[in-house]
């Protein structure tokens, strides 16, 4: 694994670790993009602390802002950086061990 | 931070490896197991697919087979897109081991990248469902015009 790719997901983790960024996360996901101030009408949070956190978000990659005067700029989703982590994700859910347990137990029943 | 490129398990089970072999290798042994329906072709770049009661298909290739010893096959990474190139191998390896089976799976490649994922990570060009609806609406438009 390259180390960049881990600086990638690494991000991905730490954005997702908070439930505020994943509310906006979410809410860009389901809604497409938004500025600062659509995004604090529909979420529970002032229109400063979303700023604070799209700029974070912004800074790990996952949100791109668009072209526009402040405070009309819009936010959307990016989702290269997801599917870099999506590998290493994938790579704990495969879960060999239930599937080898599966194994066993048809051969036992079928014996 | 460090993630597995490859997981491996080693299992005895108390069959013979002719027995594994077959619930490893044919539709029928595959879909008692692993999938909930299943279908082979069991040679060296056959198709072989499993589904999952819920919609979930893995489309799978086969890549080695050397009976009743080694059984290899390369499937896509689940939770990235469709379309996407990268996929993990698989190979089966069988001892045995008394009467029974030294069963060892061995799962590789989940850390590789295609080619631009990591331009693609960090590159600020944006695609995917924006453009194809830009491009939709372009489609729309010029219709109507």
């Amino acid at each position: 694994m390259p180390p960049d790719a881990e600086a990638v997901a690494e991000q991905v983790f730490a954005a997702l670790a908070d439930p505020t960024r994943r509310a906006i996360l979410a809410a860009l996901a389901s809604g497409g993009p938004a500025t600062a101030t659509d995004l604090a009408g529909r979420l529970p949070i002032t229109r400063q602390a979303i700023a604070k956190h799209l700029g974070l978000l912004a800074g790990a990659g996952l949100v791109t802002a668009e072209r526009g005067e402040r405070r009309r700029v819009r936010y959307r989703l990016r989702s290269a950086p997801m599917q870099v982590a999506q590998q290493f994700l994938a790579a704990l859910a495969r879960d060999w061990d239930t599937r080898l347990g599966a194994l066993a137990d048809h051969l036992d029943r079928d014996a | 931070m460090a993630f597995p490129d490859r997981i491996e398990r080693t299992v005895e089970i108390a069959h013979p490896p002719a027995k594994v072999w077959a619930a490893l290798t044919t539709a029928e042994g595959l879909a008692a197991w692993f999938g909930d329906e299943a279908a082979i072709d069991l040679r060296p770049g056959g198709p072989a697919r499993m589904s999952w009661t819920g919609g979930f298909t893995a489309e799978m290739r086969v890549e080695r087979v050397e009976e009743p010893t080694v059984f290899g096959f390369t499937w896509p990474i689940y939770g990235l897109p469709e379309d996407d190139p990268r996929r993990t191998y698989v190979e089966f390896t069988l001892e045995p081991a008394g009467a029974g089976t030294r069963l060892t799976v061995v799962e590789s490649g989940f850390a590789q990248l295609p080619g631009d994922a990591y331009r693609k990570a960090y590159d600020g060009n944006t695609d995917g469902w924006a453009k194809e609806l830009g491009e939709l609406v372009a489609y729309l438009d010029a219709a109507g015009r």
